[in-house]
């Protein structure tokens, strides 16, 4: 009716989830920031915090670190899912059922259980080094865990449904009229695919790549488990300094800058792709 | 006769059990203009996507140039396509989109300007070489599709229903734009539609689909003036479906009894035997009304309904029990209109009368 009493309704609506978020979410958030800047501290208000983070080579090391992984993880699981999500387009309904079981049965599954399944499968003693040497493919155990390669190889399983999921959408809403349309003009396989279905399958290509790229730079099991004390990523600093040093100060500044970088990447997307097509 | 452009020789396609297209034969001449004509669901469409090679026929024979193109995928056919939908690259602009055969084909970039150049001029859209498909009318974006599938000169060009999505003025408008390109470019076109008047208005010669089969192949005077069957005459044009009994033959014209009392005098060839039931059509424009009687073919009638047309009135005209006939009478200023409730005599020539038996 009136505009006052439609405000009233989206007010009742959405209240409950916006206390909820301001509850457990935003007041902790701001209680991180005001103690990443020393307050309520011995030392008073300030940037020491960050003046420590940005001054040792081990915190940008472990940044470097951190961000590499998650880029590699994300053109992993681009590459990986791009064909699934292609093949996903192509099958009959029975056979997209099957193929989303797949893609859905491990977001369904503890994370723990699927890292640890990773160790059995990657250990020096493990599934895969067994099978290989049993081929005589190689003769020493392939060094796949406590190194980036196992935390990459984990994390990419992990996250690969966040890159199938957006991937498979934007392929689908690309008209097959098209594709045909070009195939009558004498283009073959492979120029429809790079002239139409890529370019076409950007926007799922960005969504992909943010909401991997994200959740990986914050990553926490996968890593510690994976790669142990030898590769030590931003998420495994915050709980070292928090639950072994108590230092909270260090800690909370840390979370600020994973914080910063993941907003700054989310409003990068907004401007070049919308956030509005994550989900569509 | 010179060798067709394009043979269909006994072309099936099952979907399995249910046969969309059933044993079609057909042949295209080198810049002619055929349309194949039906109802949804006819086997028109999965016709011209067997001859586009997205669609593999079940059993038959389909050769372009006289070579079998059956295992020949659609991008080697040297076809050009129309869809409904356009099917325009989104992501390009207009000039891209129709360069994008031009490219597919390696030709060199300074003469893709230039014929991309000369198409969109053919198809009146030079101004537009920069915009976007979003940005364009339907009517724009289908000359835009046009010029995109006449742009490499392919040896046939294929047209589903491509005018279906535009309103009805615009649609006249581009029929006759279409049809002058066709015949200025002298592209052999096949093309489906399931709207008869645009067949009648295009085509060189119409094939006439109904469930899966093609009924009748002719030019469309020859279609609308000798129809082979009364699916054909109720397709093409409005038509009076009239079932009688013959009462008797002479030579070259018959007498068939449509209901007590009525009989109509047929000019025909065929000569069925007295007592056998046959089904007559004619035109609502062959029937006449007048006020007074005379001549063979003439019945009482009673106006039940008539509508103002502009150019023509329509009306329905009781001949009693209950045989309700529909008549077309041109309106040029200086007839006079009946109205509902009169007596009228209707008239009709025994030229008119198709019999079908």
């Amino acid at each position: 009716m009136s505009a006052r009493s439609t405000w009233r309704q989206a007010g009742l609506l959405v209240g409950p989830a916006l206390l909820l978020l301001v509850a457990v979410y935003l007041y902790p958030l701001g209680r991180l920031f005001v103690l990443s800047v020393g307050g309520g501290g011995p030392g008073g208000a300030g940037l020491e915090a960050y003046r420590r983070l940005a001054e040792s080579s081990v915190y940008i090391d472990v940044l470097l670190r951190t961000t590499r992984i998650s880029v590699v993880v994300t053109l992993v699981c681009l590459l990986a899912a791009y064909p699934v999500a292609y093949v996903m387009t192509r099958v009959g309904p029975a056979w997209l059922r099957v193929l989303m079981v797949f893609v859905l049965l491990p977001l369904w599954t503890s994370i723990l259980v699927r890292t640890y399944a990773w160790m059995v499968l990657l250990q020096a003693n493990g599934v895969l080094n067994n099978v290989l040497r049993w081929l005589r493919v190689i003769d020493e155990p392939l060094r796949l865990m406590y190194n980036e390669t196992g935390v990459v190889i984990g994390m990419a399983q992990v996250l690969l449904p966040f890159a199938i999921l957006p991937l498979y959408a934007s392929l689908r809403s690309i008209d097959p009229r098209l594709s045909r349309a070009a195939q009558s003009m004498g283009a073959g396989p492979w120029r429809r695919f790079y002239s139409l279905t890529l370019p076409l399958s950007m926007p799922g290509m960005a969504t992909a790549a943010l909401l991997v790229f994200v959740q990986g730079l914050g990553f926490f099991i996968t890593p510690a488990l994976l790669g142990g004390s030898r590769v030590i990523t931003l998420a495994m600093v915050i709980e070292t300094q928090v639950v072994d040093l108590l230092d909270w100060s260090l800690a909370s500044a840390a979370a600020m800058v994973l914080l910063v970088l993941t907003a700054a990447l989310v409003v990068g997307f907004d401007r070049l792709v919308g956030l509005d097509r994550v989900w569509a | 006769m010179s060798e067709p452009l394009v043979t269909l020789r006994a072309v099936s396609k099952h979907y399995g059990r249910a046969i969309a297209v059933n044993n079609v034969s057909l042949d295209v001449f080198e810049g002619e203009f055929v349309t194949l004509l039906g109802p949804s669901g006819s086997g028109k469409t999965t016709t011209l996507m067997l001859i586009a090679g997205f669609e593999a026929p079940t059993s038959g024979e389909i050769r372009i140039r006289g070579a079998s193109v059956v295992a020949r995928p659609p991008e080697k056919r040297d076809i050009g396509m129309v869809f409904q939908s356009y099917a325009l690259f989104p992501h390009m602009s207009v000039f891209d989109n129709v360069a994008y055969p031009l490219r597919t084909r390696r030709v060199p970039s300074t003469e893709v300007a230039e014929r991309v150049a000369r198409v969109l001029d053919a198809v009146r859209m030079s101004g537009f070489a920069g915009r976007y498909p979003r940005q364009l009318s339907g009517g724009q974006q289908q000359r835009v599709a046009v010029a995109r599938a006449l742009v490499y000169r392919p040896s046939l060009l294929l047209m589903d229903e491509p005018l279906g999505a535009l309103d009805k003025k615009l649609r006249e408008e581009m029929q006759s734009e279409l049809k002058d390109l066709q015949r200025t470019l002298g592209v052999t076109t096949l093309y489906v539609t399931h709207d008869q008047q645009e067949a009648l208005a295009l085509s060189d010669r119409i094939a006439i689909m109904n469930v899966g089969d093609v009924v009748q192949i002719g030019s469309p005077l020859a279609l609308y003036e000798h129809p082979a069957t009364d699916f054909v005459a109720g397709f093409l044009g409005d038509v009076n479906t009239l079932d009688g009994v013959v009462a008797g033959a002479e030579t070259g014209v018959v007498r068939v009894e449509i209901a007590d009392g009525i009989e109509v005098t047929v000019t025909t060839a065929a000569r069925p035997s007295a007592g056998k039931r046959v089904r007559l059509t004619l035109r609502p424009e062959r029937l006449d009304l007048a006020t007074i009687a005379g001549g063979v073919n003439c019945w009482r009638g009673l106006v039940r309904g008539a509508t103002f047309r502009g150019e023509l009135v329509r009306y329905d005209v009781e001949l009693g029990s209950g045989l309700v006939v529909n008549v077309s009478r041109p309106y040029r200023g200086q007839e006079t209109i009946f109205g509902p409730g009169q007596e009228v005599f209707v008239r009709s020539r025994p030229d008119d009368w198709r019999v079908f038996g």
